[in-house]
């Protein structure tokens, strides 16, 4: 069933409306059943004490095994993820997996600023529907508005909106009725909106 | 180029460090491989080379160092990006001093290595774009002997060689030295008249009579001194193809005695009752505006639609200087041969002033400038200083070495004028936006005499 389960399995309280907006977002871009569902446990072994962080690949392992019957499983935290070479990431995924994981982690720098929390949120819902590309598979796209665009940095992340460029949609498209997803080309030129 | 094409090798000992990083960049869409140690990497190397190495300092066996050093090698133009867990700077220095694009530090900020890596892939399409660039200058298009590169005169060269194919009467406009009777000469050999004469005609050298007896020829007896008979240009090119040049210049009654011959194809020698069928395609030149002429009543009208069939106009060289390298590269191959010298070049410095010169005389000027370091110069690269131009073009009245007075100035420019244009009166009073007659005074004031070769030269002024 091509359903995406939307899994908290952040340490604190996600705060309200976030998953939602991050539901919202993923069902319009993928038309695709969203499930929001909280996992009861959370992936303990993710955790690297000598970085201080959470292992981003381990948590997508843990994850690919709590899809509760979905072909998609996105993990939503809070807490910092990082992956071997870089000193941080704001989520991963595995190209044509099942899996993917973002956070909030470096989304935001303090939560306590009013109107914070809306940025994150927002922020939050393009990684969603750029990790979830990946488990698609799409790659990264050249159009700096879509969510696909490669985003190293917060300036990145701000710069692109929670939609899918038309190129990045329409390969979606083919992608999930016929293609072998690794077969995949980059577009070079999407058109922007 | 798609991002495919760029192939990375990630170079590392520890397995998670290449997983995770193959998968980060896997994601813009390149092609990743991935090798444990440093004889991998030269081994996958030897197979097809990568476009971008990623390699760690500190490996057991061959050290990043040392993969940096032999890769660089034997395969420049791969760019290597040195990781290492600690970077000193004893480190940095060594990778940068071994050739290495940059070095970075794990784990990287994903922003800085995301930056180093568009870095080089931006930088080796420049240098492949480079390449197919340089290819590309050396792309041009020939018709005969014109050569171009300017999209503009290529349209012309194109519409030059369909014309070739029909019997139309081609009219070429174009300054002085834009190459109009090597144009009719291309459109001559590139015809089915190719095989039959090609002859061409100055209208402005001669006298009205004497180009009247020149064109249609005379019969013995027509006036003092035609002993016999003598066939005229357009018998001589029966079959094939005649050339006209400077057609605004020739006489109301030339006008309408050429006129003549167009419409009715058949020519009457001067002194001659009967006319005789002529078989000719005319291609005619002029730089002068015909169509004002028209307006003004120097030029007949409807002769000028009988000649203005397919109008092919030459652009001045000014208007195409892309051409100008190209043309260089074959007048110095021309001249080469011609006077026996080998110039392989101008350097950079003079091709800067062949570039910002205005070239009133066109391709001819570039030639007799290039005609002329080569006499004064004897090395096999011609230095701004041998063409004797000056860099400050359009400030166009450039002060002399030696100050002298308004009238050897004159003198010096006729002079020089007259040397581009060949020795040509004509062309040179048109540069000089002068009449002929006033030119011609000129030169006998200036005591300017005609140099063996045809051309003018100044006299050796008093001392």
């Amino acid at each position: 069933m091509s359903e995406v389960l939307l899994l908290w399995i952040g340490q604190k309280d996600p705060g309200p409306g976030l998953l939602e907006g991050v539901h919202r977002s993923v069902a319009r871009e993928y038309e695709r059943p969203v499930r929001l569902s909280r996992s009861p446990d959370s992936p303990e072994d993710a955790f690297d004490a000598r970085r201080g962080q959470h292992s981003s690949s381990r948590i997508l392992a843990w994850l690919r095994e709590r899809h509760e019957g979905a072909d998609r499983v996105l993990g939503v935290t809070d807490v910092d993820l990082f992956i071997p070479i870089l000193t941080f990431v704001f989520g991963e995924a595995q190209l044509s997996g099942r899996a993917a994981v973002v956070s909030t982690a470096r989304l935001g720098d303090t939560p306590l600023i009013p109107g914070e929390g809306a940025r994150i949120a927002l922020r939050l819902q393009k990684e969603a529907v750029h990790e979830l590309g990946h488990t698609y598979g799409l790659l990264h796209c050249a159009d700096a508005r879509c969510a696909m665009a490669r985003s190293p940095s917060l300036r990145h992340v701000d710069a692109k909106t929670p939609a899918l460029c038309r190129a990045c949609r329409a390969r979606t498209r083919e992608l999930s009725e016929n293609g072998d997803p690794h077969e995949q080309e980059e577009h070079a030129n999407p058109d922007r909106r | 180029m798609s991002k495919k094409s760029t192939r990375i090798l990630i170079v590392d000992d520890e397995e998670i460090i290449r997983e995770s990083l193959s998968g980060w960049l896997g994601k813009d869409g390149y092609t990743i491989g991935t090798a444990p140690d440093g004889a991998t990497a030269l081994k996958l190397m030897e197979e097809s080379p990568w476009s971008i190495l990623l390699v760690d300092l500190k490996m057991p066996g061959i050290d990043g160092l040392e993969v940096l050093k032999r890769v660089k090698e034997r395969w420049p133009d791969t760019a290597v990006l040195i990781m290492t867990a600690y970077a000193t700077v004893d480190t940095a220095v060594n990778a940068m001093k071994a050739g290495a694009f940059d070095y970075v530090v794990k784990p990287f900020d994903p922003e800085e290595v995301s930056l180093v890596v568009e870095k080089i892939v931006a930088q080796q399409a420049l240098v492949r774009e480079n390449v197919i660039l340089r290819k590309a200058l050396k792309k041009e298009y020939r018709f005969h002997d014109l050569v171009t590169k300017s999209p503009a005169l290529l349209a012309t060269l194109e519409l030059a060689k369909t014309a070739a194919r029909s019997p139309s009467t081609v009219l070429v406009l174009g300054e002085s030295g834009t190459g109009k009777e090597l144009l009719a000469r291309a459109i001559h050999a590139e015809s089915p008249r190719n095989g039959k004469p090609f002859v061409a005609m100055s209208c402005a050298a001669l006298t009205e009579t004497l180009l009247e007896s020149e064109l249609f020829g005379y019969e013995k007896g027509a006036f003092t001194g035609a002993n016999g008979r003598r066939e005229g240009k357009f018998e001589a090119a029966s079959g094939g193809t005649l050339f006209l040049d400077e057609i605004g210049d020739i006489s109301p009654k030339l006008q309408l005695d050429l006129l003549r011959v167009l419409e009715e194809r058949r020519v009457t020698r001067v002194g001659g009752t009967d006319s005789v069928p002529v078989d000719v395609r005319i291609i005619a030149a002029t730089n002068r505006d015909l169509r004002r002429a028209v307006e003004e009543g120097r030029f007949r009208q409807d002769l000028f639609y009988r000649l203005n069939v397919i109008t092919i106009t030459l652009l001045p060289l000014r208007e195409r200087k892309e051409d100008i390298p190209l043309l260089v590269d074959r007048i110095l191959e021309q001249l080469s041969s011609e006077l026996k010298r080998q110039v392989e070049r101008v350097s950079p410095e003079a091709m800067a002033v062949l570039l910002a010169h205005s070239w009133p005389g066109n391709v001819r000027e570039l030639r007799n400038v290039l005609e002329r370091a080569m006499v004064v110069s004897d090395v096999p690269v011609l230095e701004a200083r041998h063409l004797g131009l000056s860099l400050q073009e359009g400030s166009s009245a450039a002060m002399p070495e030696h100050p002298a007075s308004l009238e050897e100035i004159e003198r010096q420019y006729i002079a020089s004028v007259l040397k581009q244009t060949s020795g040509n009166v004509t062309h040179a009073a048109r540069i000089l936006d002068i009449d002929r007659v006033t030119l011609y005074a000129k030169i006998r004031k200036y005591g300017l005499k005609r140099a063996e070769d045809g051309e003018f030269e100044p006299a050796t002024p008093a001392r």
